[in-house]
């Protein structure tokens, strides 16, 4: 398969392109020290505060299991949403011929660089009980802040950009012959997406989904301005650190080993096991 | 050469007090700059004061952080630098004590302020009394119990549960209609002032002379309200202990507590 010959050939050889020398090595790792340092230590400092003793202990704490089910719930559901909305605006965006291509691409990058505080504003403006949208619902009886769908919306909101980036350059990247070819052959639109597009893009819906879970999972600016605080019903985990480290430290401080500890996770398996996988499917489709 | 004598005479002066001048044109130019940290319900009055500092002292600048007295004295214990800490409530100010920022019986109560419920111009929930609180489906923002607004919220509500006018399970339907804890005063000023729930309960000087159309308000009447005391100190490791003296002295004097009670402060000199 052509495609995947390509950037299999672009994967290996451009490390190989310019093998620096040993020497100018070492002279960019000394470069490089201080801001590998500066993001470390922080991180190993909040490790270093919290023995295994407490962090067992106050996981024990009724505040924090309702803020880790909470945040567990919250963002899984963003998650699915995001799949099933984010999947046909990622396909758009793969389509890079298309006129709207740029407008979409804008609006999606948009919740990336947002302050997330904004995004809490003006999602109060569009569904709070006098928005714009949201005073029509009110209307109906139906008022989403301070509840829990007001989390998730919140998520979706900031999260689902990482997933829908991400599927639309696993969409992109299929060959558009192999899908002529289908059609050719009697396929349909429908059948073109779930048996050549999903299964030939899955491992990047899949760590998008991933990148997007975790962007959930540590939502915190727009949760708290459009969902509120109130521990088991909108007190997500980002926020019981907040409230907690003004009182409780040692929920804030449990708390944020374990967030610290999901997204290194995250992290992990986004980057190693994932990507290992592309590289193996993109060598199996080769031979 | 008599002459030149004379003129390098009369003109070295002028040379030296050039040279002098520079510096001392060059001084004032530097300006101070002292940190002010106080509580959220301060913002308003303490913007102005600011302001009022500055102009008294030319060459000096006033930064306020404002956010609620738990999180100051958070920061504070942590090594946050400051200069001056004005606290909505003597728990938090003792705390900085506690951390060693702040000398031991040097606060000032400055002012003094108490509750009021405030709901909605369009009143969405129809409240009319405080029993009105626990009306069921009612919308209630408090602010959270570390902050020293919610913790008095909840002391309202215990003495209300207490008074014959009052339900004894008061307390706890009216908690039952809380729809969020927010972390400082001004979250839930804003929030209600937006129209997103019935009612919230704040300190009288937030209702500020340019929100007042926003919200109305219920009183508490003074055997269920709670007065709190407002006090300042100096942090103790400030670079600018003039200045902090000073910028206290300017919000205890009659002009000070005259901006605070422009917003609703009740003044601490009766």
């Amino acid at each position: 398969m052509e495609n995947g010959d390509r950037l299999r050939i672009q994967l290996e050889s451009a490390p190989r392109l310019y093998q620096a020398s040993n020497r100018s090595f070492q002279f960019w790792k000394i470069l490089a020290l201080p801001l590998l340092l500066f993001i470390a230590i922080p991180l190993v400092a909040l490790f270093a505060h919290v023995s295994i003793t407490d962090l067992l202990k106050n996981l024990n704490q009724r505040q924090v299991i309702e803020a880790i089910s909470l945040s567990l719930v919250t963002s899984f559901t963003a998650t699915f949403i995001t799949l099933i909305f984010g999947t046909p605006v990622a396909y758009l965006l793969a389509q890079r011929h298309s006129r709207t291509h740029r407008l979409v691409d804008t609006l999606i990058d948009l919740p990336l660089v947002l302050p997330p505080s904004v995004a809490g504003v003006a999602l109060l403006m569009a569904f709070g009980r006098n928005g714009m949208i949201g005073g029509w619902l009110s209307a109906v009886g139906i008022e989403i802040p301070f509840t829990m769908t007001a989390v998730i919306m919140a998520q979706v909101f900031i999260a689902s950009p990482f997933y829908v980036k991400a599927a639309s350059i696993g969409f992109a990247s299929i060959d558009p012959e192999l899908k002529q070819a289908a059609s050719l052959d009697g396929a349909g639109n429908w059948r073109i997406f779930r048996e050549i597009d999903l299964p030939l893009s899955r491992m990047a819906l899949l760590s998008g989904s991933v990148m997007t879970w975790a962007r959930a999972l540590g939502e915190f600016g727009a949760t708290i301005i459009f969902a509120g605080n109130f521990p088991g019903r909108t007190q997500t985990m980002p926020l019981a650190i907040y409230m907690g480290f003004e009182i409780d430290m040692e929920v804030a401080l449990t708390l944020s080993v374990i967030l610290i500890g999901l997204s290194f996770l995250t992290l992990i398996i986004v980057k190693g096991i994932l990507h290992r996988r592309i590289e193996a499917d993109l060598e199996f489709r080769s031979t | 050469m008599l002459k030149v004598l004379q003129r390098i005479l009369i003109v070295m002066p002028l040379i030296t007090s050039v040279s002098c001048d520079i510096p001392s044109q060059l001084e004032p130019v530097q300006t101070q700059i002292i940190f002010v940290l106080a509580a959220a319900s301060l913002t308003e009055p303490f913007s102005e004061l600011g302001k009022l500092f500055e102009s008294q002292h030319p060459n000096t600048k006033v930064e306020l952080s404002f956010a609620g007295s738990q999180q100051l004295a958070q920061q504070l214990g942590q090594g946050a630098p400051g200069d001056v800490f004005a606290s909505a409530s003597q728990k938090y100010l003792d705390a900085a004590v506690q951390a060693n920022r702040v000398a031991k019986d040097k606060a000032q109560i400055f002012a003094k302020n108490r509750l009021v419920v405030i709901y909605p111009k369009d009143n969405p929930a129809g409240l009319e009394d405080l029993q009105g609180l626990a009306k069921p489906g009612l919308k209630l923002i408090l602010a959270a119990k570390e902050v020293p607004v919610g913790e008095y919220s909840l002391d309202f509500l215990d003495k209300a549960s207490d008074d014959p006018a009052f339900s004894p399970m008061f307390k706890a339907t009216v908690l039952k209609n809380v729809v969020s804890f927010e972390e400082n005063v001004k979250a839930v000023y804003t929030k209600i002032a937006l129209g997103e729930a019935d009612a919230g309960i704040v300190w009288i000087s937030d209702i500020t002379p340019d929100g007042a159309g926003q919200v109305g308000s219920l009183d508490i009447p003074e055997a269920l309200n709670l007065i709190a005391a407002y006090p300042i100190a100096a942090i103790s490791d400030s670079k600018h202990p003039d200045l902090a003296r000073a910028f206290i002295d300017l919000v205890m004097s009659p002009a000070g507590q005259q901006v605070l009670q422009k917003y609703h402060f009740i003044s601490a000199f009766p």
